[in-house]
């Protein structure tokens, strides 16, 4: 695989992005901040023997404009790519988004509008050499209309919508989407968060999604309990919803 | 998505002894240890060195700050940031023909947290504590400044992060030697060793001739068997004596619920003991074993902790210099049994010299580590132990401890001053503190 990971400097992207060079599979990091980015590529070098070198662009989801000169710059480096797989986004409690209009503008921007236009750009690359695979990072706060995450979940919403869409319009043509959506999982993004008793780490996730991305699987929960947890989630009714506080 | 903060999270050390606090995980450790009071890894230490002072005090969890940033496949140099995994080295290292040159019993431990335990292995008494192959730290110090500290550079501030339990500065970057191996698996000679004399004797045969040793001591046994059980030794195999293969990676089990606080008693403990002991029917075995089951039989089992129950517990673990001699070591296994210290892991070994970190526990001589489950009983068993030790002129290892009384540990520990010297120095607020340096150096909460 030589895949491209927008967002694999950290959390779960960077966990992704070590499981792949461990494999010896080809790498090419995007993200925001030059020294972030260096020190990554360094980290994925030294994790295989063979590896001579990881490429990295700086690619911003604020910035629209980065989005095809980066793809550019690893299809070069990578000598074509097969995979894109993007982890990065904006978290917010509601709180915070609330208490401040312009912060959720940007998020929603940056979580959907923007995840989607970059989506557009690695789709057509992808499809244009016969397809391939695009793993998007959604979440479980996008399956139902919740109180603590009514503005980032419905961001994560549609992007789930638009990544189903993708996955029936053009996997006869070869592309695999995969919708990835991590429940709690330990990282800086959830730092403020008191976790759950099943909250799960970065690496768990990192397997999952390989595992998943090999199997050619259109969606899945991650840590796997998950799955259990939103089944319920989805099948309660409206007055209950209104009623508690999840 | 969880609920926001509700400060009623909690921290815990292995010993799983909980204290209000919550710890605030960052892949960047150059940003958030800006102001923090105390980093922790995966919190493996036993006692409170991991846990904070004050339930409000900003407490960095180091584990996502994983990357190795450079490795010298000549020199075998690698640096990386501290909240790197010993259990991901030894992954990626070990089929490449490298080891860490010194590993505690547990992989499950941060190279930021072998610098600030200076942890000790099997080879102690040939290759002493992982500080002595640490080339170079770079650290967040209480100013917020950030420094590189060596042998050479600020030489004051590396001695005493060494085994400093992270009081003075956070540690960012780890450089260190990693020793080249023959081969991934380990050639190991175990024995039965009938009493404590025996097994001090046959340790002290042993240290010569293997780079690493180590003993299990049925520490409920009395009179003539007092001290009885196995001694291990090994050494990398060579090419032509190692499988093939390398060794099989073994499923993890996970110990899913906590036992009762009966479940470890002293019959359970007995039993344990007798047959740990004679399942190695064998006066002598000798094989190949995979690095993890000899570096880390109990990592085998995830969340083993559990079985203490929920009373939590601690680890007891002194050193007794050489010069107090063998029957120190006899009288120390006496006064434990006597106290009534039930304990299913009781881990004998022989140290080597004293290294250069200001606070490092090991010293010549023998030390011995024993879980204590936590009871009313719990302080007064530590301070006739701490006692027996200032006797004997030895110390305990602040990894392991909860319960040492200030007084206690300034009387086993004439490099106190020292260390506090360079404290007052790098720190003179003394704004790096954890619950360990509130309970033995004052350190206000």
């Amino acid at each position: 695989m030589k895949a491209i990971v927008l967002g694999g400097t950290s959390g779960m992207g960077r966990a992704i992005a070590q499981r792949l060079a461990e494999r010896g599979d080809g790498v090419f990091l995007l993200g925001i901040g030059d020294t972030e980015l260096e020190r990554s590529a360094a980290d994925l070098k030294s994790r295989h023997p063979s590896r001579v070198d990881v490429g990295y662009a700086v690619c911003d989801l604020e910035k629209p404009e980065t989005f095809a000169g980066a793809l550019d710059a690893a299809d070069t480096a990578l000598s074509g790519f097969d995979a894109v797989i993007v982890t990065a986004g904006l978290f917010g409690t509601q709180e915070a988004l609330e208490a401040d209009i312009e912060f959720t503008r940007r998020l929603v921007t940056v979580n959907y509008a923007n995840t989607v236009v970059f989506c557009e750009h690695a789709r057509k690359r992808l499809l244009e050499r016969g397809g391939g695979h695009l793993t998007v990072f959604s979440s479980v706060a996008g399956d139902r209309g919740r109180k603590p995450v009514a503005i980032y979940g419905s961001a994560k919403a549609g992007l789930s919508v638009y990544l189903e869409a993708l996955d029936h319009k053009f996997h006869a043509a070869g592309l695999s989407v995969l919708c990835v959506k991590p429940g709690f999982v330990r990282t800086a993004m959830t730092a403020g968060l008191k976790p759950p008793p099943f909250a799960g780490e970065p690496d768990q996730v990192a397997g999952d999604v390989l595992r998943a991305m090999d199997a050619r699987k259109p969606m899945i929960y991650t840590p796997g309990i998950w799955a259990l947890v939103m089944l319920v989630i989805r099948w309660l009714p409206r007055f209950v919803m209104r009623k508690i506080g999840f | 998505m969880g609920s926001p903060a509700n400060g009623q999270s909690t921290l815990s050390g292995w010993g799983r002894v909980p204290v209000a606090g919550r710890e605030q995980l960052s892949e960047n450790l150059e940003a958030a240890t800006r102001g923090a009071v105390l980093c922790r890894g995966l919190g493996r230490s036993y006692g409170d060195s991991s846990l904070p002072a004050n339930a409000d005090d900003k407490v960095v969890a180091t584990r996502l700050a994983n990357r190795i940033l450079a490795f010298d496949p000549e020199s075998g140099i690698l640096r990386a940031e501290a909240g790197l995994c010993l259990a991901d080295l030894n992954r990626l290292f070990i089929p490449r023909g490298y080891f860490t040159p010194v590993t505690p019993g547990t992989k499950f431990v941060t190279v930021g947290g072998m610098v600030a335990s200076d942890v000790h292995g099997k080879n102690h008494h040939q290759e002493g504590c992982f500080g002595a192959h640490v080339q170079s730290l770079r650290m967040r110090l209480a100013s917020d400044d950030i420094v590189t500290c060596s042998e050479t550079e600020n030489p004051d501030l590396f001695y005493a992060t060494i085994g400093g339990m992270g009081l003075l500065g956070h540690i960012l970057e780890v450089e260190f030697k990693m020793h080249r191996i023959s081969s991934p698996w380990i050639w190991m000679e175990s024995e039965r060793v009938g009493d404590i004399d025996e097994f001090i004797t046959a340790l002290s045969n042993a240290a010569p001739r293997w780079p690493m040793t180590v003993g299990w001591i049925d520490c409920l046994i009395r009179g003539a068997s007092l001290g009885r059980g196995i001694l291990m030794a090994g050494r990398w195999a060579t090419p032509e004596e190692a499988k093939a293969k390398p060794p099989p990676l073994t499923r993890k089990k996970t110990l899913p619920f906590e036992f009762p606080n009966w479940a470890i008693n002293p019959l359970t403990v007995q039993a344990f003991n007798v047959a740990y002991y004679w399942q190695h029917m064998n006066h002598r075995n000798a094989g190949l074993v995979g690095t993890d089951p000899f570096f880390y039989p109990l990592d085998a089992v995830l969340h083993w902790n559990r079985v203490y129950g929920p009373r939590g517990f601690t680890q007891y673990q002194c050193v007794l210099p050489r010069a107090a001699g063998p029957q120190a070591v006899r009288e120390f296994m006496e006064l434990l049994t006597k106290l009534g210290g039930a304990s299913p892991l009781c881990v004998i070994k022989d140290c080597g010299p004293e290294g250069k970190g200001l606070l490092s526990f090991p010293l010549e001589g023998t030390s011995i580590a024993i879980d204590m489950a936590i009871s009313a009983e719990t302080q007064r068993i530590v301070d006739r132990l701490n006692e027996f030790v200032i006797a004997a002129g030895g110390r305990i290892y602040l990894t392991k401890d909860g319960f040492t009384r200030p007084e206690h540990f300034a009387a086993m520990e004439p490099r106190l001053p020292q260390f506090l010297a360079a404290r007052e120095k790098w720190d003179p607020k003394r704004r790096l503190r954890s619950a360990q340096s509130h309970r033995l150096f004052g350190d206000r909460a």
